[in-house]
């Protein structure tokens, strides 16, 4: 029975097993042994309760990005702009923490409208590209990537402008905020289980909207033909612009993790390529929810394991990246053959 | 070219498409594949094309040689050229460059060349077709034309039609006919797939009849109408009885309203349309009905004129609007316009009953769509993808998503790929629609059908309309002249 669900999994497989192959080629082809490469990257994620808890900590963005994906693939749109929504969504979190640096409110209060205003930061980035899509004609793949620069651009202005630390500028980014702006942390460990507990709702917020609503159907509709949902009554640029919203908040909410509970405080690299990754695994897992715990939580674990490389193995800790890409092709490519293969059984 | 085809088996999972085909087409046949829906002769046309492969066992045979053909590029190498029932071709770009595509070689077309082959070949078989404008504007007839010249460009020996007398007019028939017989004269092998007996009569030396798969008999002139019948279906039927509903209140009025688009002006029609009414829109492809139609549904916004739903004013208002006030639109084109690949008829069922809440019944969606499919008829089950049904059961599907109660329908080709069983039953069911209150208004270019089943009709030709014909009383002849453009007053309506 290879054409159901289990014929599925063994091809999925078979990419693993293709996927780890290769990269094992080029580690021989570089000197290193590939098994003791693979063993480095396990221990470097699982080894140990704080090598997981920094898993958890690259998990918990990564999550709320693909989430929010899962969104806009739905509505057949390619939002390559999440990047630079996750950014935006941590400069609001900062904004909105500066604000009331030296208020007497309740700090669960103060990190609360952060993290709403971290949210709606990105959803308003996120509408950017919607109203160019929408009004402007521009494709949001463009739009999405424009927009990007322009939020980098902006980080680097708060930084080294208005945001920046008394006395010398730098590239580490804006005075850490207080203690109690932080979401709190596990003791000893860096990962906060209120940041995790966010990413979990994120992520079955999107399952239940896909799989239960009619809202999320129609999403699907407009997604797969727009012109065939507009005459079925389905307010289409409408949806267009509510699926970028929510995206947006998502987004925005990883980028409000890693000014809470991550960096505490605004840094250049603020979004870790975490919109990129989170593409990836949006493929990987072809667009299905049910898959997103367990492909990001893989995808976070190879970023930390082969953080090992370079100190064990003198390797560079780009071969996570390099295996991620390889996996994303070799599922792709197997599922082609796949169906050519069940298409002629 | 002579076509051989020796035991051709295709099956789908567990479902046999195709079983044990045995056909000899001498060259210079117009041969006939006649058969309803779902059996199987666009199959058994697309392994001739290399759209899809036979199982194996089979044999193609072509001039006596065994050919195999994996590819519509190999099919076109061997001289078998199609012509799809939904034309493929590439909308966003310009006739000539759909023309060019295809033909291998040269990596800067010669297009000054290319164009003259495209003039002399859309003249020689009297196609207006524009080179220069975009396929998208072009109607489905069109592209047909278009894709017709292509092949015969790229050298096509066997020529493949599949349903291509749907989309055209009466007079754009005859010109295809009369060309077909020419190529046919000078030994092209024609092959004609359609479920229309009076063309098939009318046209082919020779008749297959598939069903369910299997070659249930061949005939060649003169052809008994009633044994071929028998061979499709197993029965004989009839069109009935002409139905004509109770005419009650006022729905739509239109006053004095003119349309636009870049080919075509229309202007100044009047009309009332009273519940029960059924009102057919016969015409050329192209002549301005689609635009009429689409302005009925608020897709188009009138240039000039009032729109007017039950004594409410909606001139300019947008389509949701209509389609709130109880109008509903269903496009000729299925899978582009009328259904969305990919979702279930579940999901269809669902989405046209414009649901309020937030969280899907699905209990609810699946009993839906166990009644529509069983009332429709369709053959699939409430978690088929619309995609996967066969085209005569994509239109059923299509039909099944009207809404109740509705004020007013309004059709492009209803019953277009349809078997006669099937559009019968649809017009039982669009009359019951009209019992219940609602006006009809339809686009067919099947004389007959228009005839049947309208109270009245309106004639389109490039952009003048006609005033409203009682259809009871015009015959076939009559209404083939005024959509042919003879018999109109002097300076009746105006055009561009």
């Amino acid at each position: 029975m290879l054409k159901g669900r289990l014929g599925a999994v063994l091809f999925q497989l078979i990419a693993l097993v293709l996927a780890l192959g290769f990269v094992s080629l080029i580690l021989i082809s570089a000197g290193a042994s590939p098994m003791e490469a693979f063993k480095n990257m396990f221990t470097g994620s699982f080894g140990s309760m704080r090598k997981f808890a920094e898993v958890l900590v690259t998990f918990v963005p990564l999550l709320l990005v693909t989430a929010g994906l899962l969104i806009t693939f739905s509505a057949g749109l390619w939002n390559i702009g999440v990047e630079g929504q996750i950014v935006l969504g941590a400069i609001t979190t900062a904004g909105v923490l500066r604000v009331f640096v030296d208020s007497t409110l309740p700090p669960a209060l103060i990190i609360t409208l952060a993290i709403l205003g971290g949210m709606i930061g990105g959803a308003l980035w996120a509408s950017l590209a919607g109203l160019l899509k929408t009004f402007g004609g521009v494709n949001e793949i463009f739009g999405g990537l424009g927009l990007n620069f322009v939020s980098t651009a902006l980080t680097l202005y708060l930084i080294f402008g208005p945001w920046k630390r008394d006395g010398v500028a730098s590239m580490s980014g804006t005075e850490p905020f207080p203690d109690h702006f932080s979401l709190p942390q596990v003791p000893e460990l860096r990962i906060s289980l209120w940041a995790l507990g966010i990413a979990v709702v994120g992520i079955v917020f999107v399952y239940f909207i896909l799989q239960g609503t009619y809202f999320g159907l129609k999403l699907k509709a407009v997604g797969k033909n727009f012109r065939a949902a507009y005459l079925l009554g389905i307010p289409t640029w409408q949806y267009s612009m509510y699926s970028f919203l929510i995206c947006g908040a998502l987004a925005g909410a990883a980028g409000a993790m890693q000014v809470t509970a991550v960096y505490h405080r605004l840094i250049p690299s603020i979004s870790s390529g975490y919109g990129y990754l989170g593409l990836m695994v949006a493929m990987l897992i072809n667009y299905q929810a049910i898959w997103a715990v367990p492909v990001a939580l893989f995808f976070a674990a190879l970023n930390i394991g082969s953080i090992q490389l370079p100190i064990v193995m003198k390797l560079d800790s780009s071969l996570a990246g390099v295996l991620q890409g390889v996996l994303v092709l070799f599922v792709l490519l197997m599922e082609g053959a796949r169906q050519k293969f069940v298409k002629k059984a | 070219m002579n076509v051989e085809l020796k035991n051709i088996h295709k099956h789908f999972g567990k479902t046999y498409a195709n079983k044990g085909i045995n056909l000899a087409i001498p060259a210079g046949t117009i041969q006939g594949i006649l058969g309803e829906n779902g059996a199987g002769k666009s199959t058994l046309m697309k392994i001739l094309s290399g759209f899809i492969q036979a199982d194996s066992g089979g044999q193609i045979i072509l001039d006596g040689k065994p050919v195999t053909i994996h590819s519509p590029a190999d099919a076109i190498h061997v001289g078998v050229g199609m012509l799809h029932q939904d034309p493929l071709d590439f909308p966003p770009m310009r006739v000539l460059d759909n023309f060019l595509l295809g033909r291998s070689g040269g990596l800067f077309p010669n297009r000054t060349a290319v164009a003259r082959d495209f003039s002399l070949l859309a003249e020689k078989f009297d196609f207006s077709l524009d080179p220069d404008s975009y396929v998208d504007s072009l109607t489905v007839g069109e592209r047909q034309q278009l894709e017709i010249i292509r092949l015969l460009w790229l050298g096509a020996r066997i020529l493949i039609l599949d349903e291509p007398t749907t989309g055209i007019s009466a007079s754009q028939k005859t010109k295809l006919f009369a060309t077909l017989k020419i190529l046919a004269e000078q030994g092209m092998t024609v092959i004609f797939v359609s479920h229309k007996l009076e063309d098939v009569e009318h046209l082919c030396s020779q008749v297959a009849i598939l069903r369910a798969g299997e070659l249930v008999g061949e005939m060649k002139p003169p052809f008994s109408t009633t044994k071929l019948v028998e061979m499709m279906f197993g029965k004989a039927v009839t069109l009935g009885e002409r139905l004509t509903a109770e005419v009650g209140d006022a729905i739509l009025s239109l006053n004095n309203i003119s349309l636009e688009d870049v080919r075509l002006k229309i202007k100044d029609v009047s009309l009332d349309l009273r519940a029960g009414e059924v009102i057919g829109l016969a015409g050329l492809e192209g002549s301005g009905q689609g635009m009429f139609i689409r302005a009925c549904s608020g897709l188009v916004r009138p240039v000039g004129g009032r729109v007017q739903l039950k004594g409410h004013d909606l001139t300019g208002k947008s389509y949701h609007t209509f389609k709130n006030a109880g109008v509903n639109f269903l496009p000729a084109a299925r899978l582009e316009e009328g259904l969305v690949p990919g979702l279930s008829l579940t999901d269809h069922f669902v989405l046209a009953e414009q649901p309020k809440g937030i969280f899907i019944d699905r209990a609810a969606g699946e009993k839906l769509a166990e009644d529509r499919i069983k009332s429709f008829n369709i053959r699939g089950t409430p978690l088929s993808t619309v995609e996967s049904l066969s085209g005569g059961n994509q239109q059923r599907a299509e039909l099944a998503l009207l809404q109740t109660p509705l004020s007013m329908i309004l059709l492009e080709h209803p019953t277009r790929g349809l078997d006669i069983e099937s559009v019968i039953y649809i017009w039982a069911k669009l009359k019951e629609r009209c019992k219940q209150g609602a006006a009809i208004i339809f686009i067919s270019s099947d004389l007959e059908e228009v005839l049947q089943y309208s109270d009245r009709v309106l004639v389109f030709f490039s952009g003048k309309v006609s005033p409203p014909i009682d259809a009871a009383t015009t015959s076939v002849e009559q209404l083939g002249q005024l959509i042919g453009g003879k018999g109109w007053p002097e300076k009746g309506g105006s055009h561009a």
